[in-house]
């Protein structure tokens, strides 16, 4: 049932599809995978599998590094995801955890070439604060959604993986 | 770090992004697998995007309906059912401008409902799977929390317009942002005007989905709809507010 109550809080949570709750010892939800839409380039099926190039999914082998910042206070972790390449291009995030709770996520690399560096100059801020935000507000799944930016989920995803490993 | 339980995996299917997030940690990962695997081949099979499918090769008149496989007549006959049931509001050879055959309104809901067929029989009690938007539901992410699913605000991208909070069932959402003009209304063969989305809650995936589509597309009269099947309510947004009917 629907809690009104609850409807504010959450209009600052933004266009996250799925969010597993990332168990972290203060039992926070994290956003970990949605696709954003941007610009509406793409649509619906066949155009929107952008996956043509073989890249494994999300979860399936994460290639992320995790390297403990060497100037970080203890409990603060910095993991970079894998570069993942789409034909838009290629999409890197890092995430920097302390504690556990994700706070801040940084794109090493995204699109930048034409319209795609368009759509990248909109997307990161959003994808950004998304993650940020959403964490907090503990929605498991969103419906209704139906986005694009899958590259830089995969990479967000592996990292978030990694960082639960 | 050590962190307790909660697998997601995604994967690209039908054309979105399909994502398994399983809860119970003693169900095997061969079960999201074979969950997967079967996804992939109801995709291989309806896709209207691979000439070689059998819907492609049924929508080109190569094959009869006698010759098409069990699942695709099993398919088009919940298809022909919607399509009473919703007076024509629910038509996959309508959906299409071209009029050609496009049963995805009914088969990923239909393909997702399988598939979670698949997770229970391997043991899987609490799990969600979150297929482009559609959402299918089991017990709990965590004991004692129930699902918390927000429903996208129309009409920003970045917001959600309301939480469910449900331990089970399905919540599909129509919404002109999606989908522009391929939602029309067979009355008027215009896009319908009332909503800016629409959500629809209930026991099954395949008929949540199918029900959306159709409310959406009978404007002011589509929760209504909705409601006189048991166990369904909607959630329209309109510009100026947030409707809602319980069935």
């Amino acid at each position: 049932m629907p809690r009104r109550g609850a409807i504010t809080a959450f209009l600052t949570a933004v266009g996250v599809v799925l969010l597993i709750n990332f168990k972290t010892p203060s039992q926070q939800g994290l956003a970990a995978f949605s696709r954003q839409t941007v610009t509406g380039t793409q649509s619906t099926n066949g155009s929107a599998a952008p996956s043509a190039s073989g890249q494994p999914s999300a979860s399936s082998q994460p290639a992320a590094t995790s390297q403990p910042t060497a100037a970080a206070t203890p409990g603060t972790q910095t993991i970079t995801g894998p570069a993942i390449s789409y034909f838009f291009g290629t999409a890197q995030v890092q995430i920097t955890l302390q504690n556990g709770q994700i706070t801040d996520v940084t794109a090493l690399q995204l699109p930048n070439e034409g319209q795609s560096a368009w759509i990248s100059q909109q997307v990161e801020p959003m994808l950004r604060s998304e993650v940020l935000s959403a964490q907090s507000a503990q929605i498991n799944l969103i419906s209704g959604a139906t986005y694009t930016s899958e590259a830089y989920r995969e990479s967000l995803q592996a990292a978030l993986d990694k960082a639960r490993a | 770090m050590t962190v307790a339980t909660g697998r997601l995996r995604v994967e690209q299917i039908m054309g979105t992004a399909i994502g398994i997030d399983l809860r119970d940690d003693l169900v095997p990962d061969a079960a999201v697998d074979a969950a997967f695997a079967w996804l992939r081949r109801a995709d291989a099979r309806f896709s209207t995007y691979k000439p070689d499918s059998e819907v492609s090769r049924l929508g080109r008149g190569e094959l009869t309906l006698d010759a098409c496989s069990l699942e695709l007549r099993q398919v088009l006959a919940l298809a022909e059912q919607l399509r009473f049931d919703s007076r024509g509001h629910f038509d996959v050879y309508r959906h299409r401008t071209d009029g050609g055959l496009d049963p995805s309104g009914v088969v990923k809901g239909w393909a997702v409902e399988e598939a979670a067929w698949i997770l229970d029989e391997a043991g899987a009690r609490n799990y969600a799977i979150n297929a482009g938007g559609d959402v299918l539901l089991r017990g709990e992410p965590e004991p004692g929390e129930p699902w918390r699913v927000g429903i996208r605000h129309p009409l920003q991208a970045d917001a959600v317009a309301r939480v469910l909070e449900l331990r089970g069932g399905a919540v599909a959402t129509s919404g002109a942002y999606e989908r522009g003009e391929h939602i029309t209304s067979p009355l008027t063969a215009s896009a319908p005007q009332d909503w800016l989305s629409l959500t629809v809650v209930g026991p099954s995936l395949t008929y949540a989905d199918a029900y959306a589509t159709a409310a959406f597309a009978m404007g002011s009269a589509g929760l209504g709809w909705v409601a006189t099947h048991p166990g369904y309510r909607a959630y329209g947004i309109t510009a100026d507010e947030v409707r809602w009917i319980e069935g």
